[in-house]
């Protein structure tokens, strides 16, 4: 069984510097690092003879909008099925500059799940093959999961019930 | 059209226009978005060569309703009833995966009793999603027999969700805390009933394709995937499982006590469409055995946890008790906070890994909930596992797969 402590130990001794806030919540493994560390960081878990995170669980991202320079958080979920052992990888990026590079060379799953974020958040990977937009339509031209665009408020009094039938 | 009829429609072409050349000899065709083989709104667009398929591509994001945003305004309690509509064949293991993503973050203990229920209609769940993709898959195939007979099975179990939970389709079952009632005597026993019927219609189900000609001949060697391919391609759940590894979230990370119950993952080799089948069907006797384990071991006790901060009390004390009367209305407000954290949940839905990411801030609502959906990464394979395959083939590649409208687009 791996712990959290020996991979945690084997990502620092490798890239040092560009990996911080070890973390793990509820028991699943949690860190971040930069954009530019992340494609080799993850190809480094993938080939790795014994961890072998061979399976891309999930891709998103999370907006929050008041972390000046930190705006946005792509999140992956990465699963050594070897092992049974999962972690979580951040990276944030800064509102004015939302790319980062695909991971579609590693993985083929990573396609929709990174169209998907695109769609819903505007994060631009670099070298995705077709990055449009895939739950929504085309001609939109806002990132909807953006805290900018709440929902309707729930509580509001300015609506005329007549007009709703009721 | 051949070289030579090319050439004497140029000739009779006036000079200055130039001759026709034919950069695309292959037809577009169109397959969707409502059309009755997708058994669901998603469109295709496939370059067919003659018969053949070269090249596909997906549409999807035609019943998109942005779950994921909604659910950032509504308290936990009110979320149950959008993971009803994503994979809608099983939503009871949607709203159990929901509850127990809550409850992780909340660090709620569930009573073993409050666990085997949720187990049992886990796999009840499990067994009308299955029996729902391998009777479409029969009818894609010309074998409208076999739909037939195992459908009164689905409706039984319909029947014991009404029981419990009252709905049918969108159960909204269980709350976060355990389940909303005791299982009542008629439902134990319309359970236990179904299991020895159940297995007779299966039989009989199994009889009418598995060694059927025709059928192995539609499905045998129709949209393989390798091990490597389907891992790579995010694949979970049975069509992973065809393609030859055994990963299943209930054996790997067990939830909700599945570490209690024996039973096999059974697993296919080339993970075509047959493989698919035979998955399923086998994942059926499966759900069978855990369900029998489950109903006559299940222990006494009670049928919700001890926490009267986010499990709403019963309507007898509301009227009493003042402490319960106060639980009740922050509850039903939604103005219980659940504590800063962030978790990430899965379980095994019908068709793979359903994970819950969820990110509380401390609020009512989750900051953000992120919804893994099975469908929606292993559709992206598609095109790749038809290339070559005729139309005909696709669908029956479609509808093993287990595409779910609802589940693709959330």
């Amino acid at each position: 069984m791996l712990t959290n402590e020996e991979v945690a130990q084997t990502i620092i001794n490798q890239f040092g510097e560009a990996v911080s806030d070890f973390d793990d919540p509820y028991n699943l493994l949690t860190f971040s690092t930069s954009r530019e560390q992340i494609i080799p960081l993850v190809s480094f878990l993938k080939s790795h003879s014994t961890y072998q995170f061979g399976f891309l669980t999930d891709i998103t991202a999370i907006h929050y909008p008041d972390s000046a320079g930190k705006e946005f958080c792509v999140v992956y979920h990465l699963h050594s099925l070897i092992n049974n052992f999962r972690l979580r990888i951040k990276v944030y990026l800064a509102a004015e500059d939302v790319h980062i590079p695909t991971m579609t060379g590693l993985f083929a799953s990573a396609n929709w799940m990174e169209r998907e974020t695109f769609d819903l958040f505007g994060i631009i990977f670099d070298g995705h093959p077709d990055l449009r937009r895939i739950l929504n339509m085309e001609e939109m031209d806002y990132f909807p999961m953006r805290k900018e665009y709440p929902l309707e408020d729930s509580t509001r009094q300015d609506k005329i019930d007549a007009l709703f039938g009721r | 059209m051949v070289s030579e009829e090319l050439d004497i429609a140029n000739k009779n072409l006036p000079a200055e226009q130039g001759p026709v050349q034919y950069v695309n000899e292959l037809t577009t065709l169109n397959l969707g978005p409502t059309h009755p083989a997708t058994h669901g709104i998603f469109q295709n667009v496939l370059q067919m060569d003659g018969e053949k398929i070269v090249s596909g591509e997906q549409t999807i994001g035609y019943i998109h309703r942005a779950f994921e945003k909604i659910a950032e305004r509504r308290p936990f309690y009110q979320i149950t009833t959008l993971t009803d509509r994503m994979n809608y064949c099983s939503s009871p293991i949607n709203n159990m995966g929901w509850h127990m993503t809550v409850e992780k973050l909340l660090g709620i203990d569930i009573p073993k009793r409050a666990q085997y229920i949720r187990v049992i209609m886990m796999e009840l769940a499990r067994l009308a999603d299955h029996l729902i993709c391998n009777g479409i898959l029969g009818v894609d195939t010309g074998a409208f027999t076999g739909f037939l007979y195992i459908y009164q099975e689905r409706e039984n179990i319909y029947e014991i969700y009404e029981e419990v939970c009252g709905a049918r389709l969108t159960t909204n079952m269980g709350r976060i805390g355990g389940m909303e009632r005791d299982l009542s005597p008629t439902a134990i026993r319309k359970i236990k009933e179904l299991i020895p019927r159940f297995r007779k219609v299966l039989t009989e189900f199994e009889n009418l394709f598995n060694r059927n000609r025709i059928f192995m001949d539609r499905v045998i060697g129709v949209g393989g995937i390798s091990a490597e391919r389907a891992l790579s391609y995010g694949f979970t759940g049975p069509n992973l499982r065809a393609a030859g590894v055994d990963y299943d979230v209930r054996v790997m990370n067990p939830y909700s006590s599945y570490e209690d119950f024996e039973f096999d993952i059974p697993i296919g080799q080339s993970g075509d469409t047959y493989d698919r089948f035979m998955v399923r069907n086998a994942e059926m006797w499966q759900s069978l055995r855990i369900i029998e384990q489950a109903i006559n071991n299940l222990p006494e006790g009670s049928y919700y946890a001890d926490a009267p901060q986010y499990y709403l009390p019963p309507k007898q004390e509301v009227y009493k008790n003042m402490e319960a009367l106060i639980y009740h209305f922050k509850i039903v407000m939604g103005e219980i906070d659940a504590p800063v954290g962030e978790v990430y949940h899965a379980v095994e839905g019908g068709n793979g890994e359903l994970g819950f990411y969820l990110i509380s801030d401390g609020g009512r609502a989750p900051y953000r909930l992120h919804f893994r959906r099975p469908c929606f990464i292993y559709y992206q394979a598609y095109p790749e596992m038809c290339k070559g395959l005729t139309l005909s083939d696709a669908i029956v590649i479609m509808s093993s797969m287990n595409v779910i409208a609802g589940e693709l687009d959330a």
